[in-house]
């Protein structure tokens, strides 16, 4: 039986289109980000996925030869308006990157970089919050007592759960993963996906995929790119199960791609 | 008729030992230059190098007033040129990706890493000393700074050019600003790599003589009067080792050992700092 689940817009992408110089590499995306669900982008390699979910935080503008058109909302407000104040904008939706990027500092303060930004604790408060942001990322039992080591120390999966615990210590309400595991071997892809899981009550979440299964397991909606455009979006298990379009299904169930 | 297989063998085994050779003769003349340095300085080292002043012929004495003014100048310079260098690094690794400005400067300064050292000893004669008329040690230190700026300028860009732009994002993703991410991350996970550009400029110019010539000049009395002429051990080596008394030859074989194996050990120093960091990570 599929359920039509009850949920809340939180991302609403209206005509996106994105450009590295002149070539585009979005075109005309619509759709809609539930809140507090994972949303999975899936499509072969170049397909504008990772593209799509650097738009939501606006991270292109690094660079100066890419732009985006379009609107995208977030709770109602225009997020790519001139007027959308880049930093609050990233207090808001964190990131995850696919490799590892530990800060070449200590576990504790990879963890308050990010809250120092945004909010005056003092020594008590932060601990507690550090604390807090270790915890959900399931990474506290493993470094507690050694706050004060090297975030480069610890190993690939601890990396990346202290990557997503930095993110989450921020407090945002959206977490964007690119690619969160491709990087990890299978033991540390499970707790990262148990974490998911669990994250998910929280936040809003959004994963950039490669790994087809991954995006059955751990998502509620998948949407498939393919060459810049959004080919299919949908419930999780329609989109897997039975898919509307032909080129979902080829790319699903393996015949290319 | 050699098969393939045993012929790629030869030709390994050929250009092994070829490599071995060439490497062989270079050591060699290291190795002859320590060993004639050894063989004559070390003789000459007493007490007195280390607490009495540059003699005249025929009596006896030191290379403090040189070691000192040495030391003074090479740290001098250096404290003047390392935030320069840095700082101007830094614009060019993490601002220079638009613009003619960093381009333009990034060319200027590998013209100034290969200018002859004579070169910027002359330009500071001709922009300092003429016009306050005397040598100086304030000179020497301006003459030194300005060799130290562009061997840190690139060591400090190719540092941070090697910090992976995943962290930049990492840390932009966060929400912060430009000049935190340089400050607490960039040139944080550079810090090692910049300290050994750093440590073999000061190994650079402590043994410069030709900047020291038109500068500082040299001082056969104890001074350390930055605004008087000033003793250091290249310009002291040189006049002493060109000169006819055998007492002053030797004290030059023996400033010659003291300036080489202080940059052999900042040479080492620079390398263990840096792996000791690379491992780290």
């Amino acid at each position: 039986m599929i359920s039509e689940k009850i949920t809340t817009p939180k991302l609403v992408v209206k005509d996106l289109n994105f450009y590295y110089g002149n070539d585009r590499a979005l075109q005309d995306i619509n759709l809609t980000i539930p809140e507090k669900m994972v949303t999975a982008f899936i499509g072969p390699s170049g397909c504008g996925k990772s593209t799509l979910l650097r738009t939501f935080n606006r991270m292109y503008e690094l660079y100066p030869k890419q732009k985006a058109t379009g609107e995208i909302l977030l709770d109602g407000q225009n997020l790519l308006a001139k007027s959308q104040d880049l930093n609050t904008l990233r207090a808001k939706i964190g990131m995850v990157f696919q490799k590892p990027t530990p800060f070449p500092m200590s576990i504790y303060d990879n963890i308050t970089f990010g809250v120092k930004l945004y909010e005056k604790l003092n020594q008590h408060d932060m601990s507690e919050r550090v604390e807090w942001a270790l915890k959900k990322a399931a990474l506290w039992n493993e470094v507690k007592d050694k706050l004060k080591h090297s975030g480069t120390s610890l190993s690939g999966g601890q990396q990346q759960r202290l990557c997503i615990a930095r993110a989450i210590a921020v407090k945002p309400q959206i977490l964007l993963l690119d690619e969160p595991t491709s990087a990890l071997d299978p033991i540390s892809t499970a707790h990262i996906e148990r974490l998911i899981d669990e994250l998910k009550k929280e936040f809003t979440i959004v994963i950039v995929t490669h790994n087809m299964q991954q995006a059955a397991r751990i998502s509620d909606f998948t949407a498939y790119m393919y060459l810049g455009e959004l080919i299919e979006f949908g419930d999780t298990s329609a989109v897997f199960t039975n898919p509307k379009r032909k080129e979902t299904e080829d790319y699903i169930t393996g015949r290319f791609g | 008729m050699l098969t393939l297989y045993a012929r790629r063998r030869l030709i390994n085994l050929l250009s092994l030992g070829i490599s071995i050779l060439a490497m062989a003769f270079g050591l060699f003349w290291l190795g002859w230059i320590l060993f004639t340095l050894l063989h004559h300085g070390v003789p000459g080292l007493s007490a007195a190098v280390f607490t009495q002043i540059t003699p005249p012929p025929g009596s006896d004495g030191g290379l403090i007033n040189a070691i000192v003014g040495s030391l003074m100048m090479t740290a001098l310079g250096t404290l003047i040129g390392t935030p320069i260098g840095i700082l101007a690094g830094t614009y060019l690794a993490e601002f220079g990706q638009r613009g003619w400005l960093a381009p333009v400067t990034r060319f200027i300064n590998d013209v100034l890493l290969s200018a002859p050292s004579i070169v910027i000893g002359l330009f500071v004669y001709t922009i300092y000393v003429i016009h306050v008329k005397h040598f100086s040690g304030w000179a020497g230190a301006l003459a030194l700074s300005i060799l130290v700026i562009p061997i840190v300028i690139r060591t400090t860009e190719n540092m941070l050019r090697l910090v992976p732009n995943s962290l930049r994002e990492a840390a932009a993703a966060l929400g912060a600003p430009q000049w935190r991410i340089i400050t607490s991350v960039t040139l944080r996970a550079a810090r090692a790599g910049i300290l050994t550009g750093v440590l073999l400029a000061v190994a650079r110019i402590s043994g410069e003589t030709a900047p020291l010539l038109f500068t500082s000049l040299n001082n056969q009395f104890w001074s350390s009067d930055m605004n008087q002429p000033m003793a250091n051990l290249p310009v002291v080596i040189f006049q002493f080792a060109m000169s006819p008394y055998t007492d002053w030859q030797q004290l030059a074989w023996t400033g010659a050992l003291l300036i080489t194996f202080s940059v052999l050990t900042l040479n080492i120093l620079a390398r263990v700092l840096f792996r000791q960091k690379s491992s780290g990570h």
